[in-house]
């Protein structure tokens, strides 16, 4: 690995935007965020799979991955992240490197040659190269190929450094950050850029969720330039600099963007959600103020209090219908617990009983907005093991599971109703509309008939005596 | 017989191939309460298991060494060591499989020498057999990978038989199972096999522990398998068969180790091979096939006869592991079908040259998109990912082969036998059937060339 990139992740590591890493001491600091990796009790993805994540969404981009097969091979076209418009981003490119190319040293070569045969054929406005392990580990200077690719072939080739072995899927993220830093933000100019710009940072179109949020925005007259990276363009992120402030969305996996826009660009960012009612109105109500202390007409605040009231009021309207179905409900929130303080409560509203949210990766300030909706700290929860977890739902624990992929056999072989709130789910559940649907989806899941069926006993397993027909 | 081409390229457009490791992932998976171990980073490991559970919509127990920038340079002992030790404390399987990554081949280490050092000094590791099996993603795809690990666990577990122990009279066969069969071909195959008289020991058999069904207690490990004692005893078999040409090696490895010897048959779907299992079943038993046998015969020929007419002169393209690719290829040329594409994922089969079809590329599902569309087919047979090439075609896919991950059930599709032949052609047959649009005039637009100009010209002057 080079010394740039050694560089690079401890600067990521001393992120000052970071409020986990500013309560740290110095020698602390030092160590880096990333946990060591327990092997064989290990589970996540590497650092180039989250490299890809936060780039993936530039839909009309080629992303070429520069490795053996199965770092592409077993991965492309796995996540819905939606579009308004190319395709290309949802095929899979990659070098296929050979062993003969490994022990040639031929790697830089053969990319080479894949950047050309890329350009040649497909002419996208930008291709994405990622480095992997095998060929970090061989020495393949993507950097210096990818600069020459460029000018040979007066396309940007964008070099993504972040194989895998140098840590986590978050610490990929951030490394793609650091990618659009170094590359692509700040290299064009958008066509017209207004006082109502924004860009939104950490969110990538799952499922269409942007366009849950987007027409709030239109209603507004504010304009989302670029998302970084959902549903986006390559000439809209190389324009983003332009934007009046940045919303991050995910703080995790792209605050060293944010900070750093701030630093070099002037644009004030904030974090919010999408998730919830509250942190929707929140999110909005914070766009609208730093728009208009950045010199947007001061009536965006009043405009944005009435959509926010009507909006909530209808959202509030919508779900009321759920009530019956879902009151006296109990819930375990199973969510890595991203701000689940703004679901609980909406949970709560519908008279549904909280069994336990897990706050893994939650902040201070959001644990202590947990026990204020909650009344005590008794539901918060770190992480289960799956064995706890499926004797908790055969033990009648709770009577109905939000979670993520990695939890969805637990529930299923456990005979438990589980609503996906991964990001590979196929329902959007962002902004008001979102989480009526959410709400929508509990109510009918848990209501499904065929959990009374399946929890039938087998015939051969029927204790009591058969019933008498006729 | 076919030419065999692989297409020169720096970039795989689309990938057709899944990886080496994965595919013995799977094979370990066939093995009862085992936990398969990839030594590589985690990312290795990640991509792996969220794409297999795509395919079997069940939580696969996959574990890694989490192999960071440091271990690789310093070497991975330590991390393969710590790995095997925390398994054997959190999961307690009782078969730990162990397939390598590119990325500690590429650098290179004795794993089996290490492994071997690991299990002299870690006492805890006794009782659990830990089977290791080279399977670095440059080499092969997902074949390769399930046949390296079962002929590393052969290697590692079957016991030596003793002489004479091969007794006919125990009329029990081995099978050896490739990678492209379901759990519902091997349950096909177990009820032909029984009727028989015959009692099969399958390795790797994913019928119990892929198929899908909800155990009455939490597993953290495989959900069944081939039981760890039936492998011991393998050399204690009559005889035993690989069903996939990718399995040759398997067998070969298992006549090596024992004395029982092997026969190789390459393909089970389709009448002239499924009457083959039967002769050969026929003749290792002294039994003759059972009627209900006999009447699925016949009605395989119905089958094919009304099939056939949905078959015939059909453009078809397919892209596939060889095995796969070269049944398949059979059933449609074999049914009428023209095959005008052939993509295989890797060039390790010699049953490429013997496709009924002109040439075979060994490429990616670009290449089939492009061969397909110039070729004018009318139906591409691949694995999901040609969904999007099906789409810019306007041509249905037919599902085959790993992953198939936006569709259920695919654990329960049979293409074994005549039973499975059957299931087969309805279904394809099927699918051409809804392709089926009433004529129009435009249909028949060609019926006469266009009349020559000059030629009407002469007649508006008369």
């Amino acid at each position: 690995m080079s010394n740039s990139l050694d560089a690079k992740i401890a600067d990521i590591f001393n992120e000052p935007g970071c409020e986990k890493n500013q309560g740290k001491a110095e020698k602390e600091r030092k160590k880096g965020c990333s946990k060591p990796l327990t092997p064989g009790a290990a589970a996540g993805g590497c650092a180039f799979d989250g490299a890809k994540i936060v780039l993936q969404p530039i839909t009309d981009a080629v992303h070429l991955v520069h490795g053996p097969l199965a770092c592409e091979g077993n991965g492309w076209d796995n996540r819905p992240a939606a579009t308004s418009g190319p395709t290309i981003y949802r095929s899979g490119f990659t070098t296929d490197v050979s062993e003969v190319d490994i022990v040639m040293g031929n790697g830089d070569k053969r990319l080479y040659r894949a950047i050309k045969e890329v350009v040649a054929k497909y002419a996208p406005p930008a291709i994405f190269v990622y480095s992997t392990c095998v060929t970090a580990l061989i020495g393949d200077d993507i950097e210096a190929v990818c600069k020459h690719a460029a000018e040979n072939f007066g396309t940007p080739v964008i070099p993504v450094n972040a194989p895998g072995f140098v840590g986590s899927k978050n610490l990929g993220n951030k490394l793609a950050g650091e990618a659009l830093l170094d590359h692509v933000i700040g290299t064009e100019e958008p066509a017209e850029s207004t006082l109502m710009d924004i860009n939104i940072l950490g969110d990538y179109n799952l499922s269409g969720e942007l366009w849950q949020v987007l027409p709030l925005f239109e209603r507004l007259g504010i304009r989302v330039h670029a998302c970084i990276t959902g549903d986006a363009r390559y000439h809209e992120v190389a324009s983003a600099h332009r934007s009046r402030v940045n919303m991050m969305v995910c703080s995790t996996a792209l605050i060293n963007l944010a900070r750093k826009m701030e630093d070099r660009y002037g644009i004030p960012y904030f974090e919010g959600s999408f998730y919830g009612i509250e942190d929707t109105s929140i999110s909005l109500r914070t766009i609208a103020k730093l728009l208009v202390e950045r010199g947007a007409p001061a009536d965006l605040l009043d405009r944005t209090e009435r959509l926010i009231a009507s909006e909530e009021a209808r959202a509030w309207q919508r779900m009321a219908q759920y009530t019956p179905r879902l009151s006296g409900k109990r819930v375990l929130l199973y969510t890595g617990g991203v701000k689940s303080w703004s679901i609980v409560s909406a949970l709560m509203e519908m008279g549904m009983i909280v069994v336990n949210t897990s706050v893994r990766k939650s902040t201070k300030e959001d644990k202590e907005r947990i026990i204020q909706i909650m009344k005590d700290d008794a539901h918060m929860v770190d992480s289960i093991a799956p064995r706890d977890m499926y004797a908790g739902f055969v033990h009648g624990d709770a009577d109905i599971l939000l979670s993520g992929g990695r939890t969805q056999f637990v529930a299923l072989k456990a005979k438990m109703p589980w609503v996906d709130i991964n990001q590979e789910r196929h329902h959007a559940f962002a902004g008001y509309d979102g989480m009526v649907e959410l709400v929508r989806q509990i109510a009918l899941e848990v209501n499904n008939p065929l959990w009374a069926e399946v929890r039938r006993p087998a015939p051969w397993a029927e204790s009591a005596q058969p019933a008498v027909m006729g | 017989m076919a030419a065999v081409n692989v297409v020169k390229k720096a970039c795989a457009v689309n990938p057709l191939k899944s990886s080496t490791p994965l595919g013995a992932a799977l094979a370990f998976l066939g093995i009862e309460g085992a936990v398969p171990l990839f030594h590589g980073s985690q990312g290795c490991t990640s991509f792996a298991m969220v794409l297999a559970v795509r395919h079997f919509k069940e939580a696969i127990p996959l574990q890694t060494t989490a192999m960071d920038e440091a271990a690789t340079v310093l070497g991975g002992a330590d991390n393969l060591e710590q790995a095997l030790i925390n398994l054997q404390t959190r999961m307690k399987p009782r078969f730990i499989g162990v397939a390598s990554t590119a990325l500690v081949e590429t650098r290179g280490e004795d794993f089996a020498g290490e492994l071997k050092q690991i299990l002299r000094k870690r006492t805890e590791l006794t009782d659990t057999p830990v089977v290791f099996a080279s399977t670095p993603d440059f080499e092969g795809a997902l074949e390769d990978g399930w046949a390296k690990a079962t002929v590393a666990t052969i290697e590692a577990l079957v016991e030596l038989a003793p002489p004479h122990a091969a007794n006919p009279a125990s009329k029990r066969i081995n099978v050896l199972l490739g990678v492209h069969q379901t759990p519902a071909d091997i349950e096909e195959l177990r009820a032909i096999i029984e009727s028989f008289g015959l009692t099969p020991t399958f390795l790797p058999d994913i019928s119990c522990s892929l198929d899908g069904h909800v155990p009455d207690s939490y597993v953290g490990t495989s959900l069944g398998g081939t039981a760890l004692a039936d492998i011991r005893a393998m050399g204690g078999a009559v005889h035993t068969i690989a069903v996939a040409e990718h399995m040759r090696v398997a067998a070969e490895a298992l006549s090596q180790k024992t004395s029982v010897p092997h026969s190789v048959l390459a393909n089970l779907t389709g009448l002239r091979e499924s009457d083959e299992l039967i002769r050969w079943l026929s003749a290792v038993s002294g039994q003759n096939a059972s009627a209900q046998l006999r009447r699925q015969r016949s009605q395989l020929l119905d089958a094919m006869l009304d099939g056939h007419f949905h078959f015939s002169g059909k453009k078809v393209a397919i892209a596939a592991d060889p095995d796969l690719l070269y049944a398949l290829a059979s059933v449609f040329h074999g049914l009428g079908a023209e095959i005008v594409c052939a993509v295989a994922s890797t060039k390790n089969s010699p049953l490429l040259s013997q496709l009924p079809c002109e040439k075979v590329l060994v490429g990616d599902l670009t290449d089939l998109e492009e061969a397909a569309g110039a070729q004018g087919a009318e139906l591409l047979v691949t694995h999901s990912h040609g969904r999007m090439g099906a789409e810019r075609l306007g041509v249905p896919l037919f599902r085959v082969g790993f992953p198939i991950f936006d569709r259920l059930g695919v654990q329960h599709r049979c293409s074994t036998g005549y039973r499975g032949t059957l299931q087969l052609i309805y279904e394809i047959a099927n699918l051409f059937m809804a392709q089926l649009r009433p004529h129009t005039p435009a249909d028949f637009a060609d019926v006469l060339p266009p009349e020559p100009v000059a030629l009407e010209q002469h007649h508006g002057h008369a």
